[in-house]
């Protein structure tokens, strides 16, 4: 038959297939559909910026040749042992129990071999991962699931989770299916019932609170671990001012394309803000408390290339973060895999149902013979080139602006192609000079 | 007179930092790295994180009041409290014993999953929330929301317990001699049969109570909440 196009047919814009599909399983199951991978729909991102490359008034630098560092420090204001990374670019937290134990350990090995450091997740701290990671940063969340103090010295850093996001305000879900015997215990959890994690801390409430547990955590750990406050972007210019007074070395903000392991699909499209909004809010907070790349900022949410890295650093990160990415390249949505998704309901380049537990590529599950497919070695190695390749694409940029540290880009190397993100950028519409709510 | 053995000396003479004097700081960096098995600490003055953090077997009694989060995270320590502690003390304790003379406020021996944690008397709200295997006895009563997504261990109170009690527990094991304002979803009230007025002795006997484990009434997990469905509102 001709595609309905072809024939004439209009299709609704209000009611798409996707929505049409979602009204239909709605009334068919009476459930909401919970799913992995972040927001799906448009927002302003970064490739709504482009960068000013030197010209006349700016001289750049010669690409492969010049130095251009990349190499970072994050938490050296009260802890004593600060982390040395060489590269802007960290794996965010992803729990063992959403992903498997390869998955977990090839992020590690990835992580390592180009110099940065990988996170726990929301269950606890694996020996695979800790024994593959030079770097690991340790979760303090919620749910504490696994939470061990012998953990928490064991760490490099510790992230304490406010929110993801993909899910500012949510707790966490695991379903039953991804509670193995393993899972289960390190959660302290019956095997295979459908696991809740909590939103909100067990043991402190509200800004105040939380700077005397963070002044606990320094204690347990002798000051010398860095201490993160990880939030999902909403009221960023808030939270991170908050964040600051509460005693965080390290903020990091999630923005709403952040990846998630399972959530409400309501959830994951309409809750948070696009991470090109947080940015510059977060950055304002920063500098108006006089410790902008004191207190460093780790910012995530749909980064994919170099020039998402070099956009992010010029609006004033220090670092950031991947999730969705690095499983993409371990291998999730893989061609290879492309019967096996269809058989799954969905395709390959689609798939996002990391909540069942029967991914193909052996990454999001807890099946034996699905997560055998994944070999630890060979799965690190493919992240750490891909962490190498984000690395001189943002580099090659940095040179053009001639910058000699990637860190040095600023806003001021940045223009908006929309009227949209030049006001949540703050960064002028190309070709102008205007900064939508900032005057002429 | 025998010589008496390293231990015995320092039951007798334990080591004193008198936080007038000194800082957390120097107490907790002792406690991590202990030179001696007994401590004491003098004028706490309600400061927080005392004793955070201990890995040893080691003794600290803290003569006064503590802020929050005391003894947090304890492994093998046994701390006493003469006084009252203040939020989340014993917070995610892995094992060892502490023990509150006084009160204890909100979220005591939160998602702690080991270990004995007595409080002589009564805890405030989120008493044992998310508890993880730990024990916890309390002489009075517990405020609301305690034993909050419980998930293991056992929580006895000799008094009242606040309205919520046990909200989307798991298989945490409550015991409540006296009242109890209303249940949380999901927890129920359950038979006490011979093995929980057993269990239930022992622990009373480890907390050095002596009422009746007949007199207590046993709630935990309906088990209605394990799968999420469309049925009821909490998926
Ligand atoms: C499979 C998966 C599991 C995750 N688990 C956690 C978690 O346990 N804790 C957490 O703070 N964030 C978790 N996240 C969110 C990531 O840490 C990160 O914020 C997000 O993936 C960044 O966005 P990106 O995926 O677009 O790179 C998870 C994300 C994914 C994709």
């Amino acid at each position: 038959m001709k595609d309905p196009a072809e024939r004439g047919l209009r299709e609704s814009a209000t009611f798409d297939r996707a929505t049409i599909a979602a009204i239909q399983h709605a009334a068919r199951t009476g459930v909401y559909d919970i799913r992995g991978w972040g927001a799906k729909r448009a927002v302003p991102h970064f490739d709504d910026l482009l960068v000013l490359g030197a010209s006349m008034s700016r001289y750049p630098l010669e690409g492969y040749r010049e130095r251009c560092d990349t190499d970072v420090v994050l938490g050296d204001r009260h802890a004593t042992r600060p982390l040395h990374l060489d590269i802007p670019v960290t794996i965010a937290g992803m729990s063992f129990g959403a992903l498997s134990a390869q998955a977990k350990e090839a992020l590690g090995r990835g992580a390592s071999e180009v110099g940065t450091s990988t996170t726990t997740g929301d269950g606890g701290m694996t020996d695979e991962e800790r024994g593959e990671s030079k770097t690991l940063v340790y979760q303090l969340l919620p749910s504490r699931y696994g939470m061990n103090p012998d953990h928490l010295r064991a760490a490099d850093a510790i992230e304490v989770v406010l929110g993801q996001g993909a899910k500012p305000g949510g707790g966490g879900m695991l379903l039953g299916q991804k509670i193995s015997d393993r899972v289960a215990e390190m959660r302290t959890l019956p095997p295979g019932i459908d696991q809740r994690s909590a939103c909100r801390h067990p043991d402190w409430t509200g800004p105040d609170d939380l700077a005397i547990k963070i002044g606990e955590l320094r204690e347990i750990t002798d000051w010398e671990k860095p201490i993160y406050v990880k939030v999902g972007a909403t009221r960023t210019y808030y939270d991170v001012k908050l964040a600051v007074a509460a005693g965080a070395d390290v903020v990091v903000v999630d923005g709403m394309q952040g990846g998630t392991a399972a959530t409400q699909e309501v959830f994951i499209e309409h809750v948070g803000i696009p991470i090109l909004a947080a940015i510059p809010q977060a950055a304002l907070a920063l500098q108006e408390l006089g410790v902008h790349r004191k207190v460093q900022l780790i910012v995530s949410g749909g980064i994919r290339t170099g020039a998402d890295v070099a956009k992010a650093m010029a609006l004033g990160a220090d670092a950031v973060a991947i999730g969705t990415a690095a499983l993409i390249a371990l291998g999730d949505n893989d061609p290879q895999y492309a019967a096996e998704y269809e058989a799954l309901g969905s395709g390959a380049g689609y798939y996002d149902d990391f909540q069942d537990g029967r991914d193909p590529a052996g990454i999001t599950t807890q099946d034996p013979e699905l997560s055998a497919r994944l070999d630890p070695v060979e799965g690190g190695r493919r992240v750490a080139n891909y962490l190498r390749v984000l690395t001189m694409e943002a580099q090659t940029l940095a040179r053009a602006c001639g910058k000699g540290h990637v860190r040095h880009l600023e806003p001021e190397d940045l223009v908006a192609l929309t009227i949209e993100a030049a006001a949540m950028a703050r960064v002028p519409l190309a070709g102008t000079s205007w900064i939508p709510g900032h005057g002429l | 007179m025998a010589a008496l053995s390293r231990a015995e000396a320092d039951a007798r003479s334990p080591v004193v930092f008198d936080l007038h004097e000194t800082t957390v700081r120097a107490l907790n960096a002792e406690l991590h790295a202990p030179t001696a098995t007994s401590y004491e600490v003098l004028h706490p003055q309600g400061a927080h994180s005392l004793g955070a953090g201990i890995h040893d077997e080691i003794d600290v009694a803290v003569r006064g009041h503590a802020g929050y989060f005391c003894a947090g995270m304890n492994k093998l320590g046994r701390v006493v409290v003469d006084g009252s502690a203040g939020n989340g003390v014993a917070e995610n304790m892995m094992s060892g014993s502490v023990r509150v003379r006084g009160d204890a406020s909100q979220s005591a021996g939160a998602t702690g999953r080991g270990g004995l944690l007595v409080i002589e008397g009564s805890a405030s709200m989120r008493c044992g929330i998310s508890m993880k295997g730990i024990d916890i006895v309390v002489g009075g009563s517990v405020g609301p929301m305690s034993a909050f997504m419980a998930q293991a261990g056992r929580l006895v109170v000799c008094g009242d317990a606040g309205d919520g009690l046990g909200d989307s527990i798991y298989e945490a094991r409550l015991y409540v001699r006296g009242s109890v304002g209303t249940l949380g979803a999901d927890c129920v009230e359950k038979p006490l049969r011979d093995e929980h007025v057993a269990e239930l002795g022992e622990l009373l006997d480890a907390a050095g109570l002596d009422h009746r484990p007949e007199e207590f009434r046993r709630f935990g997990s309906a088990r209605g909440l394990y799968h999420f469905t469309g049925d009821h509102g909490s998926y």
